[in-house]
């Protein structure tokens, strides 16, 4: 069964091209533009690994990856977080509340797949 | 980031335009409140998180002096979010500025052409001198140089069997001697611990996961962990430290468990939240709403003429039909409605646009915004948009006066400049009116004089003499400004707002300010209109500029010496016209008296009596474009096709009105 990622980001071309990405390597990818939808879907569908951006209205990504960590069905799902170039703070909160990892935007389409790949449980 | 990615990515440019364009018309409706000195905290976040995703988005398809600048944009923004600067008007005035060359970088990626060299590095320096001495400059986003070394990042995942201890090997030697081979992070996987009552005390229960940072090969590594090889599952993942170098990691060390479980209160449901949530909305290309449109319109023709032919043979379905003719009607109204959008999206930067225009100029003015949430169809909109700018610049220019003069009018000095947009009938009219010294009439003829658009002693009325000015190469700018003049002249407002089957009218009181009235179409698609005969001919007349039929006494027409006829309308007398005559149709009735007067109102109040030979109906048709079919006629707008398959032509009042005169 194809595996499930959760793709949270507030921009539509993100979410695109992660989306694209991950479909054409086999993923089954589900959209979310903000934290608040994303922690609502997961709630809803079965997830094996998240992607999200930092930056987002209503709910960050940090936040978000707090809020997944204290559901009990996401306490060891692999969470990896977008940021760009290398923001040592964000990707520090990131890790604080409980992320896996990060990938930095701009990402190439096959390092994508490799550190989902990776992580993928 | 390869050649052969951005390929990939490319189908998406497009998606990345729409969406900055969108993220760039909402910031510059958020730095509004600049204007006032302030910018709130959720409006500052949101102008951060548009200059964020434009230079991810930007990354991705690799425009380098984008993602450079919204780099340096963010930075400063970030800045003021966590509050260790606030927003002054020097700060703020540099926003704005940063605002519209981020812009323009994603005006110039989109035409793929490369941006004019050293486009916005005095900004940039002015952004790095005020995140201040202290801070490191804004370097590029791109392209960190890594210094590398021979230190790498090794994963190690050690998992004992349970008889580990039992063979004398003890896990914490094993640990201090890897911990001497470099920086060590250690996590503990003890969830395989049981309840205290089945412990065996000998077993080993805990697995172990390292990161060690060091310079020692993986022999150095296996060395360790030598006598344990056949006791244990030993991992070693050498992978990390490439990995990160590609922009991408892993954390080991994550202890999930630290973050408390439990219910924690959603960000969003906080009350008081100012901005309402986003509205959910999805992205469609226009092609396939415009097939939609266009189906309904032919499905709107076809049961017509069903109709028709049904109630020609009286057949009892008829009734039947009325409850289609209902949905059929609703479902045009909703995919209209898929096409309109408030002129809200237009209107939102001309604030700026006055306020630039008049600093320059070393003018004051208010602007005053009515009617912002009427709904115009979206192509009707986005046509508006040059034409608008032009005109508003152009008030602003040459409607405005400077303080001084103003002062000495008895004015105050702050000029006042008013757009508004309102619906009448199918139609919207959109205002830009001042209050500035109107136009000087004498000079309008003396410069057509003297480019010889008017031969010298002609005689024009008031109308005529203001029209000049939608004249082509007409300007009467005694130096060409760089705000007004930039080749661009009142003819071209003029033509862009006919190719959206619009009008323009300008009204001016020298001393008392000018106004521009716009009279656009609703939509370019459908009308309400009522079916008229003109002998054995079929019109359409638009429902909304119908006032009342009547047939008039003999007394109440009158004929002019002119050769034109008026008809008495309760005391009112308003000019007739007969179609039959207007458009040659020979078997029609001329005389009102024996035919039927419809009383018409044109846009902007003007009112005129057609002489028609009697109505037929109310119908709402699908128009049709007359001037892409065929050519352009004086007087009407477009042609339909009835429900008996008939041309029927569609009339346009103001044109109407206009031809009166001579053809009547």
């Amino acid at each position: 069964m194809a595996r499930r990622v959760l793709a949270v980001d507030d921009s539509k071309t993100m979410r695109d091209m992660v989306n694209f990405t991950l479909r054409n390597a086999g993923f089954e990818v589900f959209e979310a533009e903000d934290g608040v939808k994303a922690l609502a879907l997961a709630k809803t569908q079965s997830v094996d690994v998240v992607l999200t951006d930092i930056n987002m209205p209503n709910m960050d990504g940090v936040t978000l990856v707090k809020e997944l960590r204290a559901l009990p069905q996401f306490r060891s799902t692999p969470i990896l977080v977008l940021t760009t170039e290398g923001n040592e703070d964000k990707k520090m909160a990131g890790r604080a509340a409980g992320a896996t990892g990060w990938i930095v935007k701009p990402f190439a389409p096959d390092k994508l797949i490799a550190v989902v790949n990776k992580v993928c449980p | 980031m390869s050649t052969e990615a951005r390929n990939d990515y490319a189908q998406f440019r497009q998606t990345f335009f729409a969406e900055s364009a969108e993220m760039l018309a909402d910031m510059d409706e958020r730095l509004e409140a600049l204007k006032t000195g302030r910018l709130d905290r959720e409006e500052l976040d949101a102008v951060f998180r548009a200059v964020h995703s434009i230079k991810a988005g930007a990354g991705m398809f690799d425009y380098r002096s984008l993602v450079d600048f919204a780099h340096g944009f963010e930075a400063l923004l970030d800045r003021l979010r966590d509050g260790r600067m606030s927003v002054n008007a020097t700060v703020g005035g540099l926003i704005i500025r940063a605002a519209d060359i981020l812009a323009e970088l994603v005006a110039a990626a989109q035409a793929e052409r490369a941006a004019p060299s050293g486009m916005g590095a005095d900004v940039m320096v002015a952004i790095n001198g005020l995140l201040g001495e202290g801070a490191t400059p804004v370097t590029p986003a791109i392209a960190p140089v890594e210094i590398r070394d021979d230190t790498h990042r090794v994963e190690i995942r050690f998992t004992p069997h349970a008889d580990l201890m039992r063979k004398a090997n003890e896990p914490l030697l094993l640990i201090r001697e890897l911990s001497g081979l470099g920086h060590l992070k250690t996590v503990c996987d003890s969830s395989r611990v049981p309840e205290l009552e089945s412990i065996n005390s000998d077993d080993c229960y805990l697995s172990w996961t390292f990161e060690l940072e060091t310079t020692a090969g993986d022999d150095a590594i296996r060395e360790v962990f030598e006598f344990v090889e056949d006791d244990a599952e030993i991992a070693i993942v050498r992978a990390l430290a490439e990995a990160q170098d590609e922009g991408f990691g892993l954390w080991l060390d994550t202890e999930v468990a630290d973050v408390a479980p439990g219910p924690v209160a959603l960000t969003s449901d906080e009350p008081g939240g100012k901005r309402p949530p986003a509205q959910t909305s999805i992205r469609v290309d226009l092609s396939r709403v415009d097939r939609l449109v266009n189906m309904v319109g032919e499905l709107v023709i076809s049961q017509a003429m069903l109709r028709q032919e049904l109630a020609t043979h009286n057949l009892p379905v008829v009734d039947g039909l009325e409850s289609l003719d209902v949905l059929t009607r609703e479902l045009q109204d909703c995919v209209m409605a898929i096409r309109m959008q408030p002129v809200r999206s237009v209107f939102a930067r001309m604030p700026r646009l006055v306020r630039d225009v008049a600093a320059r100029l070393d003018k004051q003015v208010r602007l005053v915004m009515v009617g912002e949430q009427t709904e115009l169809d979206k192509t009707v909109l986005e046509e508006l948009s040059d034409p608008l700018t032009h005109m508003i610049r152009n008030s602003v220019d040459h409607g405005i006066e400077a303080p001084a003069i103003r002062i000495a009018a008895g004015k105050p000095a702050e000029g006042a400049l008013t757009l508004s947009a309102s619906h009448v009938g199918s139609n919207i009219l959109i205002q830009i009116e001042d209050d500035g010294a109107g136009i000087d009439r004498a000079r309008l003829v003396a410069k057509a004089v003297e480019k010889g658009i008017v031969a010298p002693g002609a005689v024009l009325s008031d109308d005529e003499i203001l029209d000049l000015i939608f004249a082509p190469g007409f300007s009467t700018a005694e130096t060409v400004s760089d705000v007004s003049g930039r080749g661009v002249g009142m003819d071209v407002v003029r033509r862009n707002i006919q190719k959206i089957g619009g009008r323009i009218q300008v009204s001016s009181i020298a001393g008392k300010g000018t106004r521009f009235t716009l009279i656009i179409p609703l939509t370019l698609a459908v009308l309400d209109g009522m079916l008229i005969s003109v002998g054995t001919e079929r019109y359409i007349l638009p429902l909304t500029s119908i006032i009342e039929s009547f047939r008039p006494a003999a007394a109440q027409v009158r004929q002019l010496s002119g050769g034109g006829r008026i008809v008495n309308v309760r005391g009112e007398f308003v000019p007739l016209l007969g179609l039959g005559r207007v458009f040659g149709v020979s078997d029609a009735i001329c005389d009102p008296v024996h035919g039927l007067v419809v009383l018409t109102e044109t846009a902007t109040g003007g009112r005129l009596g057609l002489v028609v030979d009697g109505l037929i109906g109310q119908q709402q048709v699908v128009i049709k474009s007359l001037q892409t079919n065929f050519t352009a006629v004086p007087g009407i707008s477009g042609g339909t096709i009835l429900g008996d398959g008939r041309v029927a032509l569609i009339l346009d009042i103001e044109q109407l009105a206009s031809l009166e005169e001579t053809a009547a």
